[in-house]
């Protein structure tokens, strides 16, 4: 595969990750660190930190790793697409 | 055979098994109603499953180096998922999880969001790299990656010789811990389902283990796993929504307990407030206070304690009193304790056991409960297990060891997703669970008539003399449950669940059989992580590099063999220490192992000198400061740093590892073109 695309790829991967790293982190932290300033406020009646630590996080990481499969496998695409036509 | 027709293929077996598992329950119901004895019920459980693992193991058993290693690398993304969860469910998260959050409320949850939120890591950081690395285990990976350029037979230079023998040796302790603590756990399920001596019950686990993974490597463990984890998953979720109907009208529990959390809280609040509350912790509080104050004054106070015990005897034989009340007295002067010193330590015991029972009731939804300084010590505690767990989860090998059976890089993406999903269908019920079986124990039976207490009680309190899982007293004899009056034991709530539900006993079986399989499944994938790591890392990698592939496998399974037997032995000498160490075994694993797998991928710019050195820091400022902060390892409290605990020692180990390995890597020379070149290929996208 053609360096230019390779590198491109990476690029963009790297990117994604980063992103999603960081929601990964800004939801972990702010679920742990602020539980007690969370607890006055509620969600379908949970009390909302509760709700967050219990299921809420969790969800948020399924969430995160499903959507880089999907990305990804389009990247993979793409990268595959773009040497093709450039061979 | 074309990919999708086996999966179909596979999706139709299992199908069949879920059939024919749910026929066995309901055939097993009926029985139990013609009066079948309880205890037979426990044996058919136990050895219908046991017998079940074997006979999947030897269906699928195999000789074939990629077969036995790696599962020949076409388990489809869903079942690599399953395999996947069925590793991660250990003995701990089905069993001890639900009542650790009983006991502990919002402070236990660190565990669910550190057991899934590493998913995170291993799935955008390790798993596809290493799918496209296309190797057998870990170590090749680090050795291959931070070792340069081998020799023309493929052996390591001594440089990823190094590397791959610290990697083994992190793999075998953290792997070696977690299994240790998984057979101890096989053990007490069958000695308390079926009545066996313990050790007979972790030798019995053991065949089923060693007849699994023995014969077919990878190959069998996952097929079983799978089948596992469907056992895990409907032993779980049954007597959850059962209970979840019972208490809410709502057949999805991790939805229906949102509305009983708020009904627990007020319930809460009025058990606080009950005066009959308050006089049986008093009564607590006067023990411990009694203690106390015999502490302060030793050891004048053995010496009077003493002698109380030996007038006491002395007086009910001069008065000629009943047999039962000269054997009692006889007793408490024998148990009395024999110096000064055995007295400090057993009264401190008391004291604080006593004092722990006079506390109040800690809310359930409350976080970090307690003054301004306590609670920001827990909420800082929370945050560092919660990392600790997420990056521990990362560096250990069973489950990294998934991500070269798949197919494809895309997809063992896609089985990242849906372990993390079948995780989440159990982990979701956990918190569920307890506050179900809270609620129901607040309400049912607290308030009720010491007369007329349920049968699972009596039965529970008398499984376990030594350690009971479950007493209640009457402490201020009033005749009725206080909560102060009742002691659970973490261990005992998901398997008592069934019959505080009201369920029938098959469902207690039924939930055995699944702790049993959550224990199975974890210790299958341990152990062969272990012995893949002897027999390929250290034998063919180092010792003998022309051994044939059929003595490979052979050399593997005999290791394999050993290491269980190690493994049981160590279990069998019930080693309380062992069991508290696994945490700390996630703390080790991380410091060791995360930065160099995950540098290795995302910096190319790391060299061996910079691993070498980071897994050394790490490994070693983890294992100072567990020695240092750790009561038990001979470190003290005041050894702390910022009041964390030292099963978190991960949470400095980590950053550690990382900052010694960017600066060793930065002051020595990059490493040559083929490395490079290997880091391009694996994050190059598939052909």
């Amino acid at each position: 595969m053609d360096k230019i695309i390779r590198r491109h790829h990476w690029q963009q991967t790297r990117r994604m990750t980063g992103w999603l790293l960081l929601l990964w982190l800004v939801t972990t932290f702010c679920a742990a660190f602020f539980a007690r300033e969370l607890n006055n406020l509620s969600i379908f009646g949970w009390p909302l930190s509760f709700y967050l630590a219990a299921q809420g996080a969790s969800l948020v990481y399924l969430a995160i790793i499903g959507f880089y499969a999907w990305r990804m496998r389009r990247l993979d695409r793409q990268a595959r697409a773009a040497a093709r036509i450039k061979p | 055979m074309t990919e999708r027709s086996f999966a179909s293929k596979l999706r139709r077996y299992y199908l069949l098994f879920t059939a024919g598992f749910g026929g066995f329950l309901l055939s097993l119901t009926l029985l139990e109603q013609e009066g079948m004895p309880r205890i037979w019920i426990g044996y058919l459980f136990m050895f219908a499953t046991i017998v079940l693992y074997a006979i999947l193991g030897v269906l699928s058993r195999t000789s074939n180096v990629l077969e036995y290693y790696v599962a020949g690398r076409k388990v489809p993304a869903m079942f690599n998922g399953m395999a996947t969860a069925a590793d991660w469910i250990s003995a701990a998260s089905f069993i001890s999880l639900a009542g650790g959050l009983y006991l502990h409320g919002f402070d236990g949850l660190a565990y669910i969001m550190g057991w899934t939120g590493g998913y995170v890591l291993v799935a955008l950081l390790i798993a596809p790299y290493l799918r496209k690395f296309c190797q057998y285990t870990i170590p090749d990976f680090l050795a291959m990656r931070f070792g340069g350029a081998g020799g023309a037979n493929g052996e390591d230079n001594p440089a990823g010789r190094v590397v791959r023998i610290m990697a083994v040796m992190a793999t075998i302790i953290v792997s070696f811990t977690y299994v240790v603590a998984q057979i101890y756990a096989v053990g007490l399920i069958t000695s308390r389902f079926t009545g066996v001596d313990f050790s007979v019950g972790i030798f019995l686990g053991l065949a089923s283990i060693l007849v699994c993974s023995f014969l077919g490597g990878m190959r069998a463990i996952t097929w079983t796993q799978v089948a596992q984890y469907i056992i895990i998953l409907v032993a779980f979720l049954l007597p959850a929504i059962w209970m979840s109907v019972k208490l809410s009208d709502n057949p999805i529990p991790q939805v229906a307990y949102g509305k009983l959390l708020p009904k627990l809280s007020a319930r809460e609040a009025v058990l606080q407030a009950d005066p009959k509350e308050a006089e049986v912790r008093a009564i607590f509080q006067q023990h411990a206070d009694d203690y106390q104050q015999r502490l302060d004054n030793l050891p004048a106070s053995w010496e009077a304690g003493r002698r109380d015990a030996q007038r006491r005897l002395d007086q009910v034989k001069t008065r000629n009193a009943s047999l039962l009340d000269i054997r009692s007295a006889e007793r408490a002067l024998i148990a009395y304790p024999k110096n000064p010193e055995i007295a400090a330590s057993e009264w401190t015991e008391a004291h604080a056991y006593n004092l722990a029972r006079a506390r109040p009731i800690n809310p359930h939804a409350e976080p970090y409960a307690g003054d301004a300084e306590t609670s920001a010590i827990k909420r800082n505690n929370f945050v560092a297990l919660v990392f600790c767990l997420m990056l521990g989860t990362v560096a250990l090998p069973h489950i990294l060891m998934r991500a070269y059976t798949t197919p494809s890089v895309h997809e063992t993406r896609q089985s990242m997703v849906y372990a993390l999903f079948f995780i989440l269908l159990i982990y979701l019920t956990i918190p569920a669970m307890a506050v179900l079986v809270k609620y129901d124990i607040y309400t049912a039976l607290v308030g009720s008539d010491f007369n007329h207490l349920p049968g699972w009680v009596s039965y529970w309190a008398n499984v376990d003399k030594l350690t009971p899982l479950f007493s209640i007293t009457d402490v201020n004899r009033d005749g009725v449950v206080q909560l102060a009056e009742i002691t659970i034991d973490a261990d005992v709530l998901v398997l008592a669940a069934p019959e505080i539900a009201g369920l029938p006993y098959v469902v207690s079986g039924l939930v055995a059989a699944g702790g049993l399989a959550a224990a199975l499944s974890t210790a299958d994938g341990l152990l062969l992580a272990i012995s893949n790591a002897l027999s390929h890392d250290i034998y063919y990698k180092i010792v003998d590099r022309h051994a044939s592939t059929q003595k490979r496998v052979t050399i593997s399974k005999l290791l394999l063999l050993g290491v269980a037997f190690i493994a049981a032995y160590a279990a069998s000498q019930r080693p309380g220490d062992i069991i508290s160490l696994v945490g700390a075994a996630f703390s080790l694993a991380g410091s060791t192992l995360f930065p160099a797998l995950v540098l290795g991928v995302f910096w190319k710019r790391a060299n061996h000198q910079g691993a070498v050195a980071g897994m050394i820091a790490g490994f070693a400022v983890c294992l100072y400061y567990m020695l240092h902060a750790n009561p038990v390892l001979g470190g003290s409290v005041t050894g702390q740093w910022f009041h964390i605990a030292p099963t978190s020692a991960g949470i400095f180990g980590v950053p550690a590892g990382l900052l010694v390995m960017v600066v060793v890597s930065l002051l020595t020379p990059p490493q040559d073109s083929q490395t490079s070149a290997l880091v391009d290929y694996i994050r190059a996208p598939e052909k």
